[in-house]
């Protein structure tokens, strides 16, 4: 019944080899391209349609277009990437590295910069000065 | 008559992470009845559907399980696709197929792990969880998530894997299989395993047909039942054999779920070989509207999925019916009349997944 001592084999192996863990955090872990860590937005290319807002499953993502922000609760991201599919601009993008642990909860906020308007404010008071 | 006396098992017991209640009525050391009761883990994932559109719930259904979250999106897919009559590239059913070898080795894998651990043998609990990181790895490489994977879509899959990471996987595999082979050689051969696990907790071919088993449950009476012969995703065009065992006990669902292993293997390396290069998906226009049921062979046996829509971009009714739900009455039959001592270890032969379960 049986062979004898079957597991030898792999006990012998494992006393002489190297373990077949690391030393995370000590040696950091490389991760592949695509690992789906956290979701980025490249925000300058951002029409504020609000599609995400609307697709994303645990509701995460704000975007108020009065204020040109656009805003992601990281703790509630569940990673899953459908609002990376959904953005018309594709602007959204998800990227390695996780969200690390915190104490207390925060929400990331990305203000959308804007860049023609600004000047031709400045040149109208200009106008007034002048 | 020997008196009686009613022992709790669970819902927090050391032998799994899930929580499961059974009351255990005992005459001395022996086991006259197990009353099984779940409801601990219940999230009301299915009455999502009312407030996510259906395609949201496709990342909704795959965090029904943290071990077959691949197939529970697919099979979602497949009745929503069947419900408006997409037809899915050929690709994406052979990508489909492949990432569902790779969660059935991971499961069981992740099983024997558990089993070896039920038994007491921690280093070959070790051991398997070790060969089971290298499928994580590839799924972190091809999906970029470990666990939950967000792949499927309707009408397709959203990630291609190219033909360099396809020989890459293979090469991973083949190398695998030999150490495969000296691990499970373990589970198969031992002397001491096998007297933890041959003889213990039988379920005849009747029972198994009578109580509704599913899955290797079934096939390790001896009965061959297999979805994936029903040819969904690529499986129709992919030839394997179903594998079986006549032994009826905790040994032979060990030899059907070992033999699954390489058999998957085999599957991944053919499917690999005539993957036909299509696109990935295609458009799907308009919203769901009628009914459809799909059945998919998950590796811990057969789940049912049920949609019913109404034209609407919410779904009327998702309803799932899991394995390990149809194996708990084979378990309740297994665990009358076997020693309490083994109880933890024919819990695990019917690989529970109570998340799954209850969703």
């Amino acid at each position: 019944m049986g062979k004898y001592l079957p597991f030898a084999k792999t006990v012998l192996k494992n006393l002489f080899s190297k373990p077949a863990t690391t030393a995370y955090p000590f040696v950091p872990k490389e991760y592949p391209a695509r690992s789906r860590g956290h979701v980025e937005i490249h925000i300058d290319d951002c029409i504020m349609c609000g599609m995400c807002m609307r697709s994303c499953p645990p509701g995460a993502i704000e975007v108020k277009r009065a204020e040109n922000t656009w805003t992601i609760n990281r703790f509630d991201c569940v990673q899953c990437g459908y609002c990376v599919e959904k953005c018309p601009k594709k602007c959204l993008s998800i990227v390695p590295g996780y969200q690390t642990p915190g104490d207390k909860k925060y929400i990331d906020s990305v203000v959308k910069p804007v860049v023609e308007e600004a000047p031709k404010a400045e040149a109208k008071e200009n106008e007034k000065d002048a | 008559m020997p008196k009686r006396s009613i022992v709790p098992f669970g819902p927090q017991h050391p032998v799994l992470p899930e929580p499961i209640h059974l009351d255990l009525v005992l005459e001395d050391e022996k086991v006259i009845e197990a009353i099984p009761s779940i409801g601990y883990v219940h999230r009301g994932l299915e009455s999502l559907v009312a407030k996510k559109d259906f395609n949201e719930m496709v990342y909704v259904t795959e965090r029904i399980c943290g071990i077959c979250s691949f197939m529970h999106g697919m099979g979602y897919c497949m009745a929503v696709e069947q419900i408006m009559d997409v037809q899915v590239p050929r690709r994406a059913e052979y990508l489909r197929t492949i990432w569902a070898e790779m969660s059935r080795i991971h499961s069981h894998l992740l099983w024997l792990g558990l089993l070896a651990d039920a038994f007491g043998f921690e280093s070959l609990f070790m051991h398997s969880w070790r060969l089971r990181e290298k499928i994580l790895d590839m799924f972190e490489i091809s999906t970029g998530g470990r666990v939950i994977f967000s792949v499927n879509k309707i009408g397709g899959v959203l990630k291609d894997m190219p033909k360099e990471m396809l020989t890459q996987f293979v090469a991973v595999l083949n190398d695998m299989e030999k150490e495969l082979r000296e691990t499970t050689s373990v589970f198969l051969d031992d002397f001491t395993v096998k007297s933890r696990l041959v003889g213990v907790g039988i379920l005849t071919e009747d029972d198994a047909i009578r109580r509704g088993a599913v899955g290797p449950m079934m096939r390790a009476s001896g009965i061959e039942v297999d979805m994936r012969k029903t040819g969904y995703a690529a499986y129709n065009e992919i030839d394997f054999e179903i594998m079986t065992s006549k032994d009826c006990d905790s040994y032979g669902r060990c030899q059907v779920r070992i033999g699954e292993i390489f058999q998957s293997i085999d599957i991944i390396r053919k499917a690999v070989a005539q993957i036909p290069d299509t696109e990935l998906s295609v458009p799907v226009k308009g919203f769901p509207k009628g009914e459809a049921f799909v059945r998919l062979e998950q590796p811990r046996g057969e789940a049912f999925y049920y949609v019913r829509a109404n034209g609407s971009k919410f779904l009327d009714r998702m309803r799932v019916r899991t394995p390990t739900f149809a194996n708990l009455p084979s378990l309740t039959q297994t665990l009358q009349g076997c020693q309490f001592a083994d109880v933890p270890l024919l819990i695990l032969t019917i690989d529970p997944c109570i998340s799954c379960t209850e969703r």
